[in-house]
């Protein structure tokens, strides 16, 4: 295993605020955002506390996306304030990394696996810095912590599903970020890819970062996350995953629709 | 020989080569981003921005004609966003009412004002006049190098270079953004990047090329140029470095081949007349990317091209 | 003059092209409407720029063989022919290799038109070409239009209008769902090849009166037009025969008081201003509807989340929902509710209640719904079904 310099420490909180708690990870208060004249997300408080692994599900077009899109500033909220460690959007960009849906490109697109890996350097190099042999070894150790170390010169388009996903975690990995934010990582790969995604997030944890993933498969809360945040265009129930994966709030949550959960292969448990 | 082919087919060649490559650069990116009809717009509204320059000032210089077709490209942009959203429909229809209206704006301007005195009609704007960029000047090769005989080159060419020149600098800041911004602008976003400024700022390059490229040449081949060297290009290879370098090399192509088969191709076969440099062009552009498309070693999606 | 030319008065000769031109009009309008619904508008850009180097053939074999170039008939059949050969060739690359539709369009067009301007400079240099005026195809022309010429475009635009009036049904099923035209046994291709060719047919016969390069607006401006005006398919595609068939009128009948006024640009611009005056006005998706509801959705919301903020005590953040609190004498300025307010918030909380009770109830899928949390739930369900979903209503419960 490289072992990768962490330039933004989390643990170094308390920073300057005094024997005060660290911020959370994520806030986030009266959150509303619209497509067109329907509410996809309405009113929602959610706080992410640091060093925790949080999974946000609820039913198709619940606003689970729209909610991380909105966190990352990619569509704009009706009204709510969201906050990062404590700061606006802007001045957290350094301590955030955003793995998106693995269809939301075109994987025709002219790329090597490196080149797409590189992407996530593009803060510290700027406009005008060449790519040096140290921010490729930093891309390499990355590839190789999802195990796609030997596809570094493969063109992306000639990936499986499982492979372009690991190549996404790897680019977000590169930016040693302290809060990733993924959006349906387990969607559509094999069982393998899985395994080694879930592996290199509860490394990322034991590090002292904080996880939040868009997930759809109730199966795998218990096994997979600590904290588990429902959403049905309101927030329905949050908090540790022992406490809120009840089938009560699942019931609340799902509705009329708890066979679409029970298809995604839900286990309700009381 | 030497002299006549200085004075007479140089200048032409060398402009024709210089916009050909000014306008592949930009058409990478358009085509990678699913825009390359926007090349087609920009190159319609570049007419009623240029009619329009010309009326407000009463000349055809450059400065105005430039501003003119920029701000009509602009104008465009903002328009085809604004019906889009507005009436909620899709990039390609918000796109043909708003080139096409513009272009008939700028035709009946043209029928309407007196333009009998300067250089400016429809043909014109199609198709340009790249024969008739001749250099009186030169005796021969050596007045490449005699600063009286290169004062009279046309002015086109060195206003061609000089695009030429802006977009090579544009494009080289702005490489890793627009890579970046082209492949997945959800990410690019979380950046911190400015991609909507980026978008706009790839179609204001597209607009600059097609300003300077279609008052030397016309704009067919600007559409041609946006379009098929880079589309050849993407038949060839899986890199984006590599993409850009071989559009360049099909565009320099296309130009060179075009010109000749224009000024020379109907000689050959026994007529008086060379037929349209600009039309050739095109024609040999597509003719390249019809042999790439069928032989092109990265025709297929990389998906299939997998399997064989 | 305008007035006697759009009241018909100017001789029979400008009378059958303005008729001609109009039947052209809502030709266009109507079939570019099937080709709008199916997302393909600007194929036709594609249809008509790669008419030229047919017309510069047909024009060229036609005095090769000894005849007159400019035989209309001759010209549009070369038109289709190469046209059609453009429109397999964008298949074919959408096909065969990794283009996308825009750059297969757009190669198409260019090439297409370059070639043709070649074959036009060539046909200027041959003795029959000095006076064949063949440029007038570019934008169209009306001036000195034979009879026989309006005759057939007036024919053409009723037998295409004619064909549309037969394929309307499954051009229409293909257009809004084409993976269930094809499962419940269209044969979209067939339907599809059948509505490229209407495409065409409009395209080569709107060629000598609006010219090949502002056509296309005919074919896309009416149907966006009309798109503004209704969501029902078979009235949006009356309504854009009706905008084509009266800009092309006016634009002809106009075009033909003066010599500087070309019928093509006309045309375009005619329907543009009927499009721009939709676009700001219509009532169901124009810009000052769109905006108005959009500003009273926003207050909804606000409104909405300041009574529930309210409701359990929170301070309310945003200056603008309690601006909107304030003025409706819910909270004042210092964000405590007043009397009303504190009605209103308990009343939005049971609502709200409500739904969460309703959309955790599998028996009450469909009305689950329609939550779009600003609903109120006496709009779904019935007195008495709130009386048994009160029921079993664990109370008090607030938000956590």
């Amino acid at each position: 295993m490289v072992a990768i310099k962490d330039v933004n420490p989390v643990q170094a909180a308390p920073r300057n605020e005094g024997v005060q708690a660290p911020p959370p990870a994520l806030s986030v208060a009266g959150l509303t955002v619209a497509y067109g004249e329907k509410p996809a997300v309405f009113s929602v408080d959610m706080t992410v506390a640091q060093g925790t692994m949080t999974a946000i599900v609820g039913p198709n077009g619940a606003g689970k996306s729209t909610l991380l899109k909105a966190v990352l500033g990619l569509v704009k909220p009706l009204s709510g304030e969201v906050r990062l460690f404590g700061l606006a959007l802007s001045r957290a960009r350094d301590r955030i990394a955003y793995v998106p849906q693995r269809a939301s490109v075109d994987w025709d697109f002219p790329a090597r696996v490196i080149d797409v890996v590189l992407m996530g350097l593009h803060r510290e190099l700027g406009l005008l810095r060449r790519v040096r042999p140290e921010h490729l070894d930093r891309a390499r150790a990355c590839l190789a912590r999802v195990g796609m170390q030997d596809f570094a010169t493969r063109q992306i388009g000639q990936l499986s599903g499982g492979q372009q996903q690991r190549v996404f975690l790897a680019r977000a990995l590169v930016q040693q970020a302290d809060l990733y934010l993924l959006d349906e990582p387990f969607a559509g790969v094999d069982a393998a890819t899985e395994k080694a995604i879930i592996g290199v997030l509860k490394e990322l944890q034991a590090e002292g970062r904080s996880i939040v993933a868009v997930h759809h498969d109730l199966s795998t809360v218990r096994a997979y996350f600590d904290h588990l945040f429902l959403i049905n265009t309101r927030a329905i129930a949050a908090g540790p995953v022992a406490d809120v994966f009840t089938g009560e709030n699942l019931q609340r949550a799902y509705g009329g629709r708890l066979g679409e959960a029970q298809l995604a292969g839900g286990t309700l448990t009381g | 020989m030497g002299a006549e082919f200085v004075a007479l087919s140089l200048p032409p060649l060398l402009i024709g080569i210089l916009a050909a490559v000014t306008c592949a650069l930009p058409g990478n990116f358009l085509l990678l981003r699913r825009q390359a009809l926007i090349g087609d717009a920009i190159s319609h509204v570049v007419l009623p921005g240029i009619v329009i320059a010309f009326l407000l000032t009463g000349t055809i210089a450059t400065l105005p004609m430039l501003l003119g077709a920029a701000g009509a490209a602009l104008l465009a942009v903002v328009l085809i966003e604004g019906v889009r959203r507005t009436a909620r429909i899709e990039a390609g229809a918000a796109m043909g009412v708003v080139f096409t209206s513009l272009f008939a704006a700028g035709v009946l301007l043209l029928e309407q004002s007196d333009t009998s005195g300067v250089h400016l009609d429809v043909e014109h704007a199609l198709y340009g006049n790249l024969e008739s960029l001749i250099w009186l000047d030169a005796t021969g090769w050596a007045s490449l190098v005699d600063p009286v005989a290169l004062a009279g080159l046309p002015s086109e060419l060195p206003r061609m270079a000089l695009a030429l020149l802006i977009v090579c600098l544009a494009l080289w800041l702005m490489w890793r953004p627009l890579a970046i911004a082209t492949f997945d602008e959800g990410f690019a976003a979380t950046l911190g990047l400015p991609v909507r400024a980026i978008g706009l700022g790839l179609v204001m390059l597209a607009a600059l090329a097609a300003v300077a490229a279609f008052d030397a040449v016309g704009s067919i081949i600007v559409i041609a140029m946006f379009i098929c060297p880079p589309a050849s290009a993407r038949m060839m290879t899986d890199r984006l470095g590599a993409q850009v370098g071989w559009s360049v090399a099909f565009a320099i192509l296309s130009a060179v081949l075009g010109y000749v088969a224009a000024g020379y191709g109907p000689l050959w076969l026994g007529f008086e007349n060379s037929v349209s440099a600009a039309g050739m062009i095109a024609t040999v552009s597509g003719l390249i990317l019809g042999v790439t498309m069928l032989a092109g070693p990265r025709r297929h999606p990389a998906g299939l091209a997998r399997k064989g | 003059m305008i007035w006697q030319a759009l009241t018909l008065q100017l001789g029979y000769n400008a009378t059958l092209v303005a008729l001609g031109a109009t039947l052209l009009g809502i030709a266009a309008g109507v079939t570019g409407s099937f080709l709008f619904l199916r997302k393909r508008a600007l194929v036709s850009d594609a249809v008509s720029h790669a008419t030229l180097p047919g017309i510069g053939l047909a024009f060229i074999v036609m005095v090769a063989m000894g005849g007159d170039g400019r035989f209309l008939p001759g010209l549009l059949l070369g038109a289709a022919l190469s046209s059609g050969l453009g429109l397999l060739l964008i298949a074919w690359m959408m096909r065969r290799t990794r283009l996308s539709e825009d750059a297969a369009i757009g190669a198409v067009l260019s090439v297409f038109f370059g070639a043709g301007i070649v074959l036009l400079t060539v046909i200027q240099s041959m003795n029959a070409g000095r006076q064949a005026g063949l440029d007038t195809v570019l934008l169209g022309s009306t001036a000195g239009m034979l009879q026989s010429d309006a005759l057939v475009i007036a024919a053409g635009g009723a037998v295409v209008l004619l064909l549309v009036l037969l394929l309307r049904r499954p051009m229409l099923v293909v257009g809004f769902d084409p993976d269930y035209a094809a499962v419940s046994g269209t044969n979209v291709g067939r339907i599809d090849l059948a509505m490229m060719g209407l495409v065409m047919a409009v395209t080569v016969l709107g060629i000598t009166t609006v010219g090949l390069i502002l056509i296309v607006a005919l074919l896309i401006i009416p149907p966006v037009t009309a798109r503004l005006w209704t969501d029902h398919a078979l009235r949006m595609v009356a309504l854009a025969g009706v905008v084509g068939g009266l800009s092309a009128y006016v634009g002809a009948a106009v075009s033909a008081t003066a010599p500087a006024l070309p019928t093509g640009p006309i045309i375009v611009l005619a329907s543009f201003v009927l499009f721009a005056l939709s676009m700001i006005l219509a009532p169901a998706r124009g810009g000052l509807a769109l905006i108005r509801r959009q500003m009273r959705f926003r207050r909804r919301v606000h409104r909405r989340q300041g009574l529930l903020a309210l409701a359990v005590g929170q301070t309310i953040h945003e200056p603008f929902t309690l601006a909107l609190l304030r003025r409706e004498g819910l909270a004042r300025a210092d964000g405590v509710p007043t009397d009303a307010g504190r009605a209103a918030a308990a009343k939005a909380l049971l609502d709200e209640a409500r739904w969460a009770a309703l959309r955790a109830d599998p028996a009450h899928g469909l009305s689950a719904s329609r939550y779009d949390a600003l609903t109120r739930i006496e709009t779904v369900l019935t007195p008495d079904q709130i009386a048994e979903l009160d029921r079993h209503l664990p109370r008090p419960r607030g938000v956590s």
